[in-house]
């Protein structure tokens, strides 16, 4: 207990107990290396941390009981808001989960634009984390590098659908919008300078001292530990398990183009680090496969399903019946059947998975979402004990929390 | 006389519905169209009361008496093996049946298959915990406490973890409104300024889209407008709308109703 007199003052964020030598340090919510807003109760010994307690809920906005208000077109928008830094891949997930709960059939054109946009997004986000991971740790170089790449990929979703960040630029049922003419010799000058960009991250970081000191050997998931507390993605596959949803239960065109799936049986920092690399260059393999599919595909974007999806645009304007049931679907939303689904797909983050219950209304009964992240947050209060404090920053960075997701 | 609202569901309700219209349903399958399945729900059958089992859009669906949940999980975990919880909540029934349904959505890497285990509990009523089986139900059943007020046997940390400590009531529910209740509305103002400041302060604004009429800081009505700030409480000014600069526009002579001649003579 402290005794705070004018000499002594009250420390806020600190609190010493005398008996056993025990220290109670709060991290955050507002630590530059928190990712977000995460507050984490640490006790220690020395600088040694005996227990955690992570506190979350400071971005909580409520997105299920959102979605429970809202039609499910409606909610596409609020899916961009969960992982932020690869919006596309929430939109796709719950489009997705629509789709299966529906039974619908996507246009394969429609097809290849997702699964151009769910790859650069997982590059977006992969090199997000390596910048600003690399930066917790020290490294401003490698920050730079990657900022630098993912402006480019960042444009080019720009040149896509108009935003940057929050993209909602997948629907239910398909794509919004066909591809501009500049956006595949764009995205193929990209991907033919990756590899060299991805060597230069790791010419500065593989061997750095200061890099392997924070990343060997720290923060080892075992593999039980993994499995237990619902790791998934890469946190999973750092720690000697095969699983990527991608290959394991594919959906979109996944099992038409070849990629592999990197593992390490290590469960440290440093797995992590590496795998992460691997994904990269696993994923311009896929977008390089992908991008010689899109010519010769049918111009089609949005699946037919006149009673959930609206008539193209020229059906609309001269067809009295679509526009009709265009203006049933937007005022009063679709109504897809009753049941639920449960759909989990790969976002960069891990398994991101949406529970739908459906009882036939415009609005969802529930929705339950599912995101990688809450799980990888939960996991800081077994990993980090035994720790020491300048280990904290690195297992949060490798963990690839965004806070979002973890409180939605 | 005011539209009826049902107090035990206050979540958004389509304003019209075809009396005709009967919603379509998806497809329950039979359990015995998958073999992987079917030996699950035969092994799960020997020990527990299976009340229900289907197979829709490929994944298993049991429900299971609320006692059992611990007994199955365990056996799912360590004979089917099921290996990962991937996600646990539950779904608020209180209004059509007074029920709580909770699910657990497990996953088996080595045999590709998710299913999912279904119970149903009374308002009151509470579940074994499956935290000792997967850690990963630590924070799920502590979500779905938070958002629910489902408790859970012997948790180790059953507290809030998204809203904070002191909060009452539980979002999640259908009769909790989308915009919070009452406690919401004063909660930070109690926190922040204390109970004396209600009065000074208000109410939070907790409707984004409100529109207050007597506020013209942030409003203005086309018609009425008045300066910034300006109390209108007791009424306000009809200000006709006027189109032209004070001043005049060049080579455009302002009209004036008392200078003008009406010309009655049309051969003029």
């Amino acid at each position: 207990m402290q005794q705070p007199n004018r000499l002594r003052p009250f420390f806020e964020n600190i609190t010493f107990d005398r008996a056993d030598n025990e220290m109670i340090l709060n991290f955050g919510p507002q630590h530059p290396s928190a990712h977000g807003q995460l507050r984490l109760m640490l006790h220690l010994q020395q600088e040694q941390i005996t227990k955690a307690y992570p506190d979350i809920g400071y971005l909580h906005r409520g997105m299920e009981k959102m979605a429970e208000n809202m039609i499910y077109n409606e909610f596409m928008p609020t899916t961009d808001r969960m992982d932020y830094i690869a919006s596309s891949s929430n939109n796709y997930g719950f489009a997705l989960a629509v789709e299966r709960l529906i039974g619908l059939e996507v246009p394969r054109r429609a097809k290849v634009i997702r699964m151009m946009l769910l790859e650069t997004n997982r590059l977006m986000s992969h090199l997000f984390w390596l910048a600003t991971t690399a930066l917790d740790i020290g490294a401003m170089t490698v920050f730079l590098f990657a900022f630098r790449e993912r402006e480019y990929l960042m444009d080019l979703i720009e040149d896509y659908c108009g935003a940057r960040l929050t993209h909602s630029a997948v629907r239910i049922g398909g794509v919004p919008l066909d591809l501009p003419d500049n956006f595949i010799p764009d995205l193929r000058k990209f991907l033919d300078k990756l590899p060299e960009n991805i060597k230069d991250y790791e010419d500065l970081l593989d061997s750095n001292r200061i890099w392997l000191m924070r990343m060997e050997n720290v923060g080892v998931i075992s593999t039980e530990m993994a499995l237990s507390w619902g790791c998934s993605g890469i946190m999973l596959r750092a720690s000697g398990v095969e699983w990527d949803i991608r290959k394991e239960e594919p959906y979109e065109l996944y099992d038409e183009v070849e990629f592999n799936v990197p593992v390490s049986d290590k469960g440290d920092n440093y797995a992590r680090y590496k795998l992460y690399m691997a994904e990269m260059r696993e994923s311009a393999k896929i977008l390089y496969q992908v991008l010689d599919m899109y010519a010769g595909t049918q111009p089609a974007l949005m699946a037919h399903a006149p009673q959930y999806i609206s008539a193209p645009k020229l059906d609309i304007m001269t067809q009295n019946y679509s526009l009709m049931q265009h203006f049933v679907l937007v005022t009063q939303g679709m109504r897809p059947p009753v049941g639920e689904v449960y759909i989990p797909t790969e976002s960069p983050k891990g398994e991101l998975g949406y529970y739908i219950n459906s009882q036939g209304g415009a609005y969802p009964y529930r929705l339950k979402l599912r995101a990688p992240s809450f799980w990888h947050t939960g996991i800081l209060t077994d990993l980090l004990p035994g720790h020491y404090i300048p280990d904290v920053v690195s297992i949060i960075g490798t963990t690839n929390i965004v806070f979002g997701e973890v409180d939605r | 006389m005011r539209a009826y609202t049902p107090k035990d569901n206050v979540q958004k309700k389509p304003y019209y519905t075809d009396r005709y219209w009967v919603a379509p349903q998806v497809a329950k399958h039979n359990v015995s169209s998958d073999d992987v399945f079917a030996a699950d729900l035969e092994a799960i059958k020997a020990k527990f009361e299976v009340l229900e089992a289907y197979i829709q859009v490929d994944q298993m669906v049991v429900i299971i008496n609320a006692a059992d949940n611990f007994g199955v999980i365990e056996m799912l975990k360590n004979e089917l093996s099921y290996n990962q919880l991937s996600e646990m909540s539950a779904i608020d029934w209180l209004a059509s049946e007074g029920k709580f349904e909770i699910f657990y959505q497990m996953l088996s890497m080595t045999k590709r298959k998710r299913l999912r285990i279904k119970c149903k509990i009374d308002e009151k009523e509470s579940i074994q915990s499956v935290e000792k089986l997967f850690r990963s139900a630590d924070w799920s059943e502590r979500e779905m406490y938070d958002m629910f007020g489902v408790v859970v046997n012997n948790h180790p940390f059953m507290k809030r973890i998204l809203m904070p400590d002191d909060w009452e009531g539980f979002p999640l529910r259908k009769t909790y409104p989308l915009q919070g209740d009452e406690f919401a509305a004063w909660y930070e103002v109690d926190k922040i300024f204390g109970k004396e400041a209600r009065e000074i302060i208000g109410p939070e604004n907790r409707d984004s889209a409100r529109i207050d009429r007597y506020d013209t800081e942030r409003f203005a009505r086309l018609g009425h407008e008045v300066p910034r700030g300006t109390d209108i409480s007791n009424g306000e000014p009809d200000t006709p709308l006027v189109y032209q600069e004070t001043e005049g526009v060049f080579m455009i002579e302002k009209f004036d109703a008392e200078k003008s001649v009406v010309i009655s003579d049309r051969d003029r």
